[in-house]
């Protein structure tokens, strides 16, 4: 009696997620192994092959590098200096790295459409200044796109690294420091590899956000600056290309996959030494 | 870590604080500036931007459409997370490995692929109503985050307590009810906050599903935000940021505010 009964239980989920998750992605997915001669690759060759979405791919790859780096070497101070707060004070400053997080990343987006726009407050500032003549085109580039995902991603990365330097002992470093290691060192030889864990994780949560992002480069980049997020929406919206959709969804999930099985593959060699 | 021991990390992490808040105060005081479009600093005092909002109509219909939404799309993944979660921590190892990295799978398909999937196959082909798929697409989203907290905190729940309860004489439906329940109601009230939050603030998903009057609030702002400058834009902003602090608020006193990290 008991085995089908939670059998039952499991039923409805697998169920809701065969029927509306991957039946629809094999319906999206499998035409774009077909061309006119029948089940081919060529789709594919041509998807790689074309420069224009070459270069919306290595895009998206060198924002998402960079903006998962500066995210992790700005994190990890902060991290560090929040874990080691009394409680009171670590529970504020904890509240306000999670509050991005939930605030609607439309608005996050916007606020750098404020700074950053051709009106906004940090052109008015230098023209005011007279630093500048006429509005640097600071909007609708590949540094506003990544600003605003920098600033998307920083505070999922503190958050992921709070967790793991709390298991670190402050004697351990405590320690270190009486026996002569300089701060810096303390930090680099204990707390960086005691962390390793959490930059991982962290790090394939940036980067995997990044290159799926929609929000962030539709608001901050413009037409000229897609990733490809924003290609596979014009594609479907605008073009009602199906195929070439199809192609750019299995491009992004296999983009994710491979990020998150090397990410546990390192993370088991950590795990091992 | 007192004194000047930790100079430069305090100046490090002053200075990304300033990074993450800065912007978001400054959206705030534009929202009560005078001028027709954003201007900063602000000329004059006004609360006519809020007013304006509650008096749009798009704005508002789209506000109740993410609310209902994110309540359906939630309370199914309840419906159907929370049951599949107690089989999967009462069940032997090897089929719970599995089951339980299905559950979590929409966690590596692109949100913006599950949006157009659904839209493709959904709306295009089996011509299904558009709220219909938008409670399909965000139940998908907000499912793996129940399946995770709910099973946090069964993990902590001892199951020797509900065998007790059916040796007095309960049977598995109402042990379950009586006992297993209660034990993980924080667990299940985290999981309603966080799918609830993350289904309202949900763009990708909505991008591709919407029609006539039918609109998530993101959606309708960022599509507001296309075409206009005004700090109407900037209300609605401090009236999400307000609903979101009135959230945190909740979740500090009930659970603490540590259980949304996880």
């Amino acid at each position: 009696m008991r085995k089908p009964l939670y059998a039952l239980l499991v039923v409805p989920g697998v169920a809701l997620l065969v029927v509306f998750l991957f039946y629809p992605l094999v319906a999206i997915l499998s035409p774009t192994f077909y061309d006119t001669n029948g089940l081919s690759i060529s789709r594919y060759l041509a998807f790689f092959g074309d420069p224009y979405y070459m270069k919306i791919l290595a895009r998206t790859l060198r924002i998402a590098a960079i903006a998962t780096l500066v995210c992790a070497v700005l994190g990890l101070p902060t991290a560090y200096f929040i874990s080691r707060q009394r409680r009171g004070v670590k529970s504020f400053l904890m509240a306000l790295s999670i509050f991005p997080l939930l605030t609607n990343s439309v608005v996050r987006a916007f606020a750098w459409i404020i700074l950053l726009g051709r009106n906004g407050v940090l052109n008015d500032t230098l023209l005011k200044l007279g630093w500048i003549d006429r509005p640097l085109p600071l909007l609708y580039t590949e540094f506003s796109i990544l600003i605003g995902t920098i600033y998307l991603f920083l505070p999922l990365m503190i958050i992921t690294l709070i967790g793991s330097m709390d298991n670190i002992e402050e004697d351990i470093t405590e320690a270190a420091e009486s026996l002569g290691a300089s701060r810096v060192a303390a930090f680099v030889k204990i707390v960086l590899p005691l962390s390793l864990p959490g930059i991982l994780v962290g790090s394939v949560l940036v980067f995997t956000g990044t290159i799926t992002a929609y929000t962030t480069p539709n608001l901050l980049g413009g037409n000229k600056n897609m990733l490809l997020a924003t290609l596979i929406y014009q594609r479907a919206m605008s073009l009602s290309d199906w195929t070439g959709a199809g192609i750019i969804a299995l491009v992004m999930i296999l983009m994710t996959l491979v990020v998150v099985l090397v990410m546990q593959r390192l993370a088991g060699a950590l795990d091992r030494r | 870590m007192a004194g000047r021991k930790h100079r430069l990390l305090m100046a490090v992490s002053i200075l990304v604080f300033l990074f993450i808040a800065v912007p978001l105060v400054m959206i705030a005081i534009t929202a009560f500036g005078e001028a027709s479009t954003i201007r900063f600093p602000i000329q004059g005092f006004t609360l006519g931007w809020f007013t304006a909002v509650f008096a749009s109509r798009s704005f508002m219909s789209s506000l109740l459409v993410s609310f209902v939404l994110a309540a359906a799309a939630t309370l199914l993944a309840l419906a159907v997370g929370v049951p599949a979660t107690y089989a999967l921590s009462r069940s032997s190892s090897h089929g719970k490995k599995l089951l339980s990295a299905f559950f979590l799978s929409p966690l590596f398909i692109p949100e913006i692929v599950v949006g157009y999937a659904l839209f493709k196959f959904l709306v295009i082909s089996m011509r299904l109503p558009i709220f219909a798929a938008l409670v399909v697409g965000h139940f998908l989203v907000v499912l793996p985050y129940v399946i995770r907290v709910v099973g946090a905190s069964l993990e902590q729940f001892d199951f020797s307590i509900e065998e007790v309860a059916c040796s007095l004489g309960c049977n598995r439906p109402q042990a379950f009810a009586k006992v297993v329940l209660p034990n993980i109601g924080s667990g299940i009230i985290a999981a309603f906050m966080l799918s609830f939050i993350n289904s309202f603030n949900n763009i990708p998903i909505s991008m591709f599903l919407s029609g006539p009057g039918m609109s998530t609030l993101p959606k309708t702002l960022m599509s507001y935000i296309e075409y206009s400058y005004d700090p109407s834009v900037s209300a609605i902003s401090v009236l999400l940021m307000a609903i979101t602090v009135a959230l945190m608020l909740i979740v500090e006193k009930t659970l603490g505010i540590a259980s949304l990290a996880k």
